[in-house]
């Protein structure tokens, strides 16, 4: 196994396990914002698709990168946007919303 | 100097990520979390952009433009179409990791190590298969599919036989990545099952199905970065996957159903026949008139939601109600059942977008204790999560489903357009009990009316 495989699989797990304690604590109240909001932070694709895109390697790869990229863009956009509009309309009794 | 500043700028990023997921655990710090979780996107795409690979801007620029253009308008769709959004950016993400596979795949092979290959293939074909399943979720959710459940014989053998046949072509991949014939077979394999995978499922299964979708989106990601050996994507895919699972299994609890009975089990058909069973029994129905005078003379209320509410658009008359209730010195509440709308905490976000603050809404476990203490249950729109054969009746097939206990509350009152059955189709017994009031009529004039009523009374 290289080296670089067996701390990608460290970091894979560890970060599994850091995403299952953390999300469990996430109120259900919030579950449609929480899925909102990691659809964004799964759109980190964008990093594979700008790489595919930018390097001009070939013209089937650039095409493609550049679709990536622009799924990627939708989601990070509307995603961020969103969730935020969502988390908006969440007030408490007594209180207005601004 | 600045190539040994973009590992730093991913690390950032990262944490940010996790920071975000962190604070959006209580509504107070949550729009904080959504802040943050978008500055480390910033840095991520900053310190990707900064990679000395990158020969030419134009068409990222280009993909940007476009992104942010179509992106803005997915982003100000109204709350009752979150669900089939959130689909389609599934569908978005997926396909972003699959294509940059396929690219990276004709980039590296045949000289590609087994490992890389590996973590490739599993990239494509959970990104083809999410892809075109969550367009089929989409569809279904937009009702523009028809939302039943479809099936054949031999369903789930075909189902089978298209991940298998797409998993071998994924392993031959592996061992000969010199056979870039196979890949376009590989890729179609996938983009069939995903297809297939979502036809028998039911429309009250999607909760279900988009938070397993959503985890495999994070997964493909995550293969991407083995693939690219970015420990970033690892992070923020394996994140994902991690929610979509956590959720995925909240749903199938509160459903009291298995991964395997969602996904290949065909809900709404097997049931048909047993709701045609059984002798008619009289409901007592009521007016909006005679149901105002038994709000009036109430002091505890809880409103139980279902999605009926939303189709009918009845959730800002229920506001009114609320506010009218709420004037009078009625102490209200709203009881949310798990896989009350279409997706997790979809009931949530619509009372929240019509402003009834969120502290009045309790999730299931812990208001089912207040039901025989409260003098109103008002279902609108809701019903297999309100019957109690689920409780006690062994032969009905959502026995063991966790449900409101509204059957305890001293008056039911169910506003209902007619008697006929839920997404399980069976018949709901609480409609028979002496208790039980039915209102029947469309929930938004229905409420409308309720609260005229209440407020000319006073």
């Amino acid at each position: 196994m290289s080296q670089d495989l067996e701390l990608g699989l460290y970091v894979f797990v560890l970060a599994t396990f850091l995403g299952l304690e953390i999300i469990r604590r996430v109120s259900p109240l919030l579950h449609t914002p929480l899925m909102s909001l990691t659809n964004a932070i799964s759109a980190i694709t964008i990093v594979g698709s700008i790489l595919v895109a930018g390097e001009q390697k070939t013209t089937l790869s650039t095409v493609l990168g550049s679709i990536a990229v622009a799924c990627s863009m939708i989601n990070i956009v509307g995603g961020y946007l969103i969730t935020y509009r969502m988390l908006r309309m969440f007030r408490k009794s007594g209180k207005n919303r601004p | 100097m600045i190539d040994r500043a973009i590992p730093l700028l991913y690390l950032g990023a990262a944490v940010s990520f996790i920071l975000a997921l962190k604070w959006l655990s209580a509504v107070p710090t949550a729009r904080r979390g959504v802040i943050v979780g978008a500055a480390g996107m910033a840095l991520a795409v900053a310190g990707t952009l900064l990679k000395p690979e990158i020969e030419s801007y134009r068409w990222i620029a280009v993909a940007f433009v476009a992104g942010t253009v179509i992106g803005v308008p997915m982003a100000m769709m109204p709350m009752t179409a979150v669900p089939q959004r959130t689909a389609l950016s599934h569908a978005f993400g997926a396909l972003a990791a699959a294509l940059v596979g396929t690219a990276e795949f004709y980039l590296k092979a045949p000289a590609i190590d087994r490992f890389t290959m590996g973590a490739l293939a599993l990239e494509v074909l959970l990104g083809f298969l999410t892809f075109t399943a969550s367009l089929m979720a989409f569809g279904k959710l937009q009702e523009i599919l028809p939302t039943r459940p479809i099936t054949w014989k031999s369903q789930n053998l075909l189902n089978f036989t298209l991940l298998g046949l797409a998993a071998a072509s994924g392993a031959y991949l592996v061992a000969r990545p010199e056979a870039a014939w196979l890949f376009p077979v590989f890729g179609a394999l996938a983009l069939a099952f995903g297809v297939m995978l979502v036809i028998p499922i039911g429309g009250a299964d999607m909760p279900t199905v988009i938070s397993l979708l959503n985890s495999y989106a994070g997964l493909s990601a995550a293969a991407m970065g083995f693939v690219l050996n970015n420990k970033l994507l690892i992070i923020a895919g394996a994140l994902d996957g991690s929610s979509g699972f956590i959720l995925s299994v909240i749903m199938c609890r509160a459903m009291n159903r298995s991964f395997t009975n969602v996904l290949f089990g065909a809900f709404g058909q097997a049931q048909a026949s047993a709701g045609a069973s059984g002798e008619r029994r009289a409901a007592r129905s009521a007016t909006p008139e005679e149901a105002a005078g038994i709000l009036h003379v109430a002091s505890r209320v809880i409103v139980v939601p279902g999605y009926g509410m939303a189709v009918a658009q009845a959730q800002h008359k229920v506001r009114e109600l609320y506010d009218v209730l709420t004037k009078a010195g009625v102490d209200v509440r709203f009881a949310i059942h798990p896989v009350a709308g279409r997706m997790p905490g979809h009931m949530n976000v619509l009372l929240a977008e019509a402003n009834i603050p969120y502290d009045r809404l309790v999730e299931m476990e812990d208001v089912n204790s207040d039901f025989p203490q409260a003098d109103v249950a008002l279902v609108i729109g809701a019903n297999d999560v309100t019957n109690p054969a689920a409780r006690h009746d062994r032969n009905s097939p959502i026995y063991g489903m966790p449900i409101l206990d509204v059957d305890k509350a001293r008056t039911v009152m169910v506003i209902k357009r007619s008697m006929s059955p839920g997404f399980a189709g069976i018949e709901n017994e609480l409609y028979y009990l002496d208790r039980t009031l039915m209102v029947f009529g469309d929930a938004k004039s229905v409420v409308g009316n309720i609260v005229k009523e209440f407020a000319g009374g006073t």
